[in-house]
This record gives C-alpha cells, sequence and structure tokens, in this order.
C-alpha cells in the first residue's frame, strides 16, 4: 500500500466515528430542512411537492407575524440592554477591586442554572397578585403595578427582564477577557497626555474593545432570535399570542400540529434571517471594529 | 491559545490614580454597584431556596421571611414521593454521562485527524464541519426528528444520544488546541515506531487535558439543562429528565408552590457542584467560544 493512501485509511478510522454521525444527524439534516420547505408534510397525508406554498402561507398568517414582530421586539430589546448592562459591569470589574473571582462567580451562575428552574422562579416572583416583585413595587406606593406574564403589555418586558439577568455575567465574562488584551501602556500614554476617566474610556478602550463588542452583539442576537425555553415555560407564548415568538411557534406548529413541511419552511426563514444578520454585521464590521497591529 | 486569561487582581492599576480621595470614593462606588447587582443575581436563588422550605400558604408572604422560622425539609422527602423524580434523575445522569463520554471520544478522535495528519480532503470536510455550526438547531430539528422516527427512536434515550454525541463544536475546540501540540513531538514518536493511535493514546491525549475537561462541562451543562431535546423526543413518564420532570411537576401540581421550589433546587444541585469545582474552565470555554468570532 503506498504511503499517502495508508495515511488517508487511517485519517478516516479517527474520522469515522464522529463522521458517520455528523453525515445522518447534521449534514443530511441540513440539506433536508431546505427541501422540507418547498413540501406539504403533515405526517397524515403522503408528502406532496408544493413549490413555494407554504411561504405563500406564511405571508398570510397572522401567528407566524406576530411571531415575527415578537421576536424582533424581543431582540431589540435584549440585546441593547445586555450589552449594556454586561459592558458596565465588566469595566467595575476591570478596575482591580478585591473579591474579583466571587463577584465574577455570582454573576455567571445565572447562565449556567438551567433556564427552567430559573424561568419557574421568576414566574413565581412575577406573580401579579402575591409575587414579591409586585408586593414590593406596593410598599413603595406603586398603586396598580403591572400584571407581568399575565398581562398582554407586560409579558414581554417580564421576559426580556428575565433574559437580561440571566445572560449578562456570561457576556461580562467576554467583555472582561477583552479588557484584560487592552494594553496598559496605552492608559499610561493617554494619562500622560493629559486624559481624564472618560477620555481614556472612549479613546482608549472602547475603540479596542470593538472586536469583543462585536462578537458579544453577534452571539447576542442569534441566542434572542433562538430563544424559547424561558417561553415555554413562563408564558406559553400568551397571554394571546403576545409572547409567542418565532422559535415557539415553529416547535407548535412541528411538534403540536404536525405540520412538518411548513414549520420547516419557517425555519428556514429563521436561518435566512440569522445568516443576513451575520453577514450584515461582518460587512459593517470594517467600518467600526478596530484591530490592534 | 488555551493559556488562561488573567483577570484584574493581578492587573496593575494606574498608580497615578490609585490613591487620591477621588479614587477612593470612585472605588467605593464600584462596590456599591458590584454588590448592588450581585444580590440582584443571587435574590431569586436565594427565594426559591427560602420558599422550598416553606408550607404553601408561606410561600408568598410578605415582607419575605427570608429564614423559614419553622422550616419545612419534609418538603424535600415528599417530593421524592410524589412524583418519580429519583427516576428523572437517574435519567438525566445517564443521559449526561453516556452522551459526555461518547462526545469525548468521537470528537478527540476526529480532531486528532483534521490537526494531525494530512489526507487530501482534509480541508473540504473541516469546511463542511464549521459551516454547520451556525445552522441554528432549531433549522435542523425537524428533519432530525424524521430520520430518527424513520429508525424507530422517537420516545427512547438513544434518539438523543445519538443526536448529541458528534458535536461539530467539540471537534473544533480539540482541533484548535490540538493545533498547538508541536508537531515535531508526533515525528520523534513516529520515529519510535508508535502508530498514529498510539501517538493518540499516549501523547495526545495526557497533553489535550484541560481542553478535555472544557468540553467535558460545556457538554455536562448542556446535556443536564437540555429542554427542548428532551421534549421533543421524550413523552413517556418513565423517559423523563429533570427538566421535564418539573415542567410536568407544575402543570400537575401547580398551587404546591414550595414543592415546585424545592424540586428547583435538586434540580440545580448537580450544576452548582461541577461550577464550584470548576469554574475556570467554564471561564477558558467562554474566552475560547469568543476566539471564534
Amino acid at each position: 500500500m503506498k504511503p499517502s493512501t495508508r495515511k488517508r485509511l487511517t485519517a478516516y478510522c479517527f474520522l469515522l466515528p464522529n463522521l458517520i454521525g455528523f453525515l445522518v444527524f447534521t449534514l443530511i439534516p441540513v440539506v433536508a430542512a431546505l427541501g422540507l420547505s418547498f413540501m406539504r408534510w403533515d405526517s397524515y397525508n403522503p408528502t406532496q411537492f408544493v413549490g413555494l406554498q407554504n411561504f405563500r402561507i406564511m405571508l398570510r398568517d397572522s401567528s407566524f407575524r406576530i411571531s415575527f414582530w415578537n421576536t424582533i421586539y424581543f431582540t431589540c430589546a435584549t440585546v441593547p440592554l445586555t450589552v449594556i448592562v454586561s459592558l458596565v459591569l465588566a469595566l467595575a470589574l476591570d478596575k482591580g477591586l478585591k473579591g474579583l473571582s466571587v463577584f465574577r462567580a455570582i454573576h455567571f451562575f445565572p447562565h449556567i442554572a438551567s433556564t427552567v428552574a430559573v424561568a419557574v422562579v421568576w414566574q413565581f416572583l412575577y406573580n401579579a397578585d402575591m409575587g414579591p416583585i409586585n408586593m414590593f413595587l406596593k410598599t413603595m406606593g406603586v398603586t396598580d403595578p403591572p400584571r407581568w406574564t399575565a398581562s398582554v403589555t407586560w409579558a414581554m418586558p417580564a421576559v426580556i427582564i428575565m433574559g437580561v439577568w440571566k445572560s449578562a455575567g456570561y457576556y461580562m465574562i467576554m467583555f472582561l477577557a477583552g479588557l484584560q488584551g487592552i494594553p496598559n501602556h496605552l492608559y499610561e500614554a493617554a494619562t500622560i497626555d493629559g486624559a481624564n476617566g472618560w477620555h481614556r474610556f472612549r479613546y482608549v478602550t472602547l475603540p479596542l474593545l470593538t472586536p469583543t463588542l462585536f462578537f458579544v452583539i453577534i452571539m447576542n442576537l442569534i441566542y434572542s432570535f433562538k430563544v424559547f425555553d424561558q417561553i415555554y415555560i413562563m408564558t406559553q407564548g400568551g397571554p394571546g399570542r403576545a409572547t409567542s415568538v418565532l422559535v415557539y411557534y415553529i416547535y407548535v406548529q412541528a411538534f403540536v400540529n404536525q405540520n412538518f413541511g411548513y414549520a420547516s419552511a419557517m425555519a428556514f426563514v429563521l436561518f435566512l434571517i440569522l445568516l443576513v444578520i451575520t453577514i450584515v454585521q461582518f460587512r459593517l464590521q470594517e467600518k467600526w471594529v478596530q484591530f490592534v497591529n | 491559545m488555551f493559556e488562561p486569561h488573567r483577570f484584574g487582581n493581578d492587573r496593575v492599576s494606574l498608580t497615578s490614580y490609585a490613591r487620591s480621595p477621588k479614587a477612593v470614593t470612585a472605588k467605593g462606588l464600584l462596590y456599591v454597584l458590584l454588590i448592588a447587582s450581585s444580590i440582584t443575581m443571587l435574590l431569586p436563588f436565594l427565594w426559591m431556596i427560602s420558599a422550598s422550605l416553606k408550607t404553601n400558604l408561606d410561600v408568598f408572604e410578605f415582607p419575605i421571611q427570608w429564614v423559614p422560622k419553622n422550616p419545612q425539609w419534609s418538603n424535600y422527602v415528599e417530593i421524592w414521593h410524589k412524583i418519580d423524580f429519583a427516576r428523572y434523575y437517574f435519567n438525566t445522569i445517564k443521559l449526561t454521562v453516556i452522551i459526555t463520554l461518547a462526545q469525548l471520544l468521537t470528537c478527540s478522535l476526529a480532531a486528532y485527524a483534521f490537526a494531525k495528519i494530512d489526507f487530501p480532503e482534509r480541508n473540504a470536510l473541516f469546511v463542511g464541519y464549521i459551516a454547520t455550526m451556525i445552522v441554528p438547531f432549531q433549522v435542523l430539528m425537524i428533519p432530525q426528528f424524521i430520520i430518527l422516527r424513520n429508525l424507530g427512536l422517537v420516545n427512547t434515550h438513544l434518539a438523543l444520544i445519538l443526536l448529541q454525541s458528534f458535536s461539530p463544536f467539540g471537534v473544533f475546540l480539540l482541533r484548535q488546541f490540538y493545533l498547538n501540540v508541536p508537531n515535531e513531538l508526533l515525528e520523534a514518536a513516529r520515529i519510535d515506531g508508535l502508530s498514529e493511535f498510539g501517538i493518540y493514546r499516549t501523547i495526545m491525549l495526557p497533553l489535550s487535558r484541560p481542553a478535555l475537561a472544557t468540553l467535558t462541562i460545556l457538554t455536562f451543562v448542556f446535556v443536564w439543562n437540555d429542554f427542548l431535546g428532551p421534549l421533543i423526543y421524550l413523552h413517556s413518564p418513565k423517559l423523563r429528565t429533570i427538566q421535564l420532570g418539573i415542567r410536568m411537576f407544575i402543570s400537575q401540581y401547580s398551587a404546591d408552590y414550595a414543592l415546585i421550589m424545592a424540586a428547583s433546587v435538586c434540580s440545580l444541585v448537580p450544576v452548582v457542584i461541577i461550577f464550584l469545582a470548576a469554574q475556570k474552565y467554564f471561564v477558558e470555554g467562554i474566552s475560547f467560544s469568543g476566539l471564534k468570532g
């Protein structure tokens, strides 16, 4: 056997266990997801090619439209809030205070705690009549506090607040890693040049943090578009359709109503949205992200 | 690349700035901010623990009695009787252990081929792996479900094991680490007559312990907390995982607030233990995923 053939054979022996699983459960589904979008498949009737019909239905489906805008609402509130909160926390922690590892651990913990357990406890905290949040608001003089997850207006903010609370610590650690990468001598040089704290932040920290900022925004956007667990536990998309987001609606269409074709088409739209966001971000990146060296 | 990031404590703060009275006030304010936000992060968990030790009537008592006068330890006994909590626990441990081990095995083997064996299709295949990483699970879940249904595996643990044992992310993470192991080392071993598998087992695996630890922890927490996967595949009560169990518990005993909290606390315990024991690997995992961008 030629040495190159031998090498190839060895390589595939190493790859095989993973590669089979990858082909069957990742690569084929990726391709099939696209194909299914053009099918009607409800698991009772025979599968049928329907062209663009699923996409046409989508345009007329008010639940899809509502879920789409709810997802946008969730994302547009979650991303800026999370970025600001986690950046402020990281900046505070980066000042060489004592107890850093304890602060870091405390802020990080909500991220790895299961969404189910956390959503359950928040659901209790949000309870409109007896929950501690509203009891507290009442003692502060708010006579008519929001009904949170029981209210069409406040259910979404309730889910958003919980989401920011849960993930802020995770992004804080990313920002901390980014801040650690900024060389000290740049701050010293800026101080010598007479820069005050704000100037140092504006002209040294912020520009050099843009690669991390870029990454955090992308990750957070993708996460927000895929939100599911907390919606399922806390509101089930309700009240009414007030918190029905895309993934929740896709789940319901696929695994409750068994409309696999239609659900696939929506999942494909979700993927396209994520793809476009990522590509646009990478294009814009050249305009505002600065790299040292 | 895996050099752990160093955080604040050992970083020299700006000497010209550190000792002035203004700086001392600023530091005080930072502590106030961080302590306030730490309390916000912890309160829901403390409330959860406190509520789990109360009677249902007292759970929503206000002002909150953080340390119950008459702790109901029996709540923690009762949950194991009311639902088949022991089985849910066992199922979750089983899935977590099997999937984590399978991932370590398949991913470390494949990563070795991608990092250290030269074969013609290497780059093309690796690009395929990376490309699928951006496709969200929500897009794959419907075709995956149909494939597993055709294999007759819906409503079995094997379905989740097959889906989660071949993570492209795991291959990527380990490959990046392997790339840093000098080729000369492997070359020397080859001259000594060691087979590729021998090199993988006696050199690569021991050297990559930190990366394996990171993957172990990320996988463990992911599988333990996974909700959507079990929700789709596990229908029989005897197959349920702990996250599903809590969800079912809520719908069956929706007014048993204290018991729901006790069950939630129980579901968090293993993650807390792992977190406290291996915090640094979580941080490394995040810093690493930050490098993906």
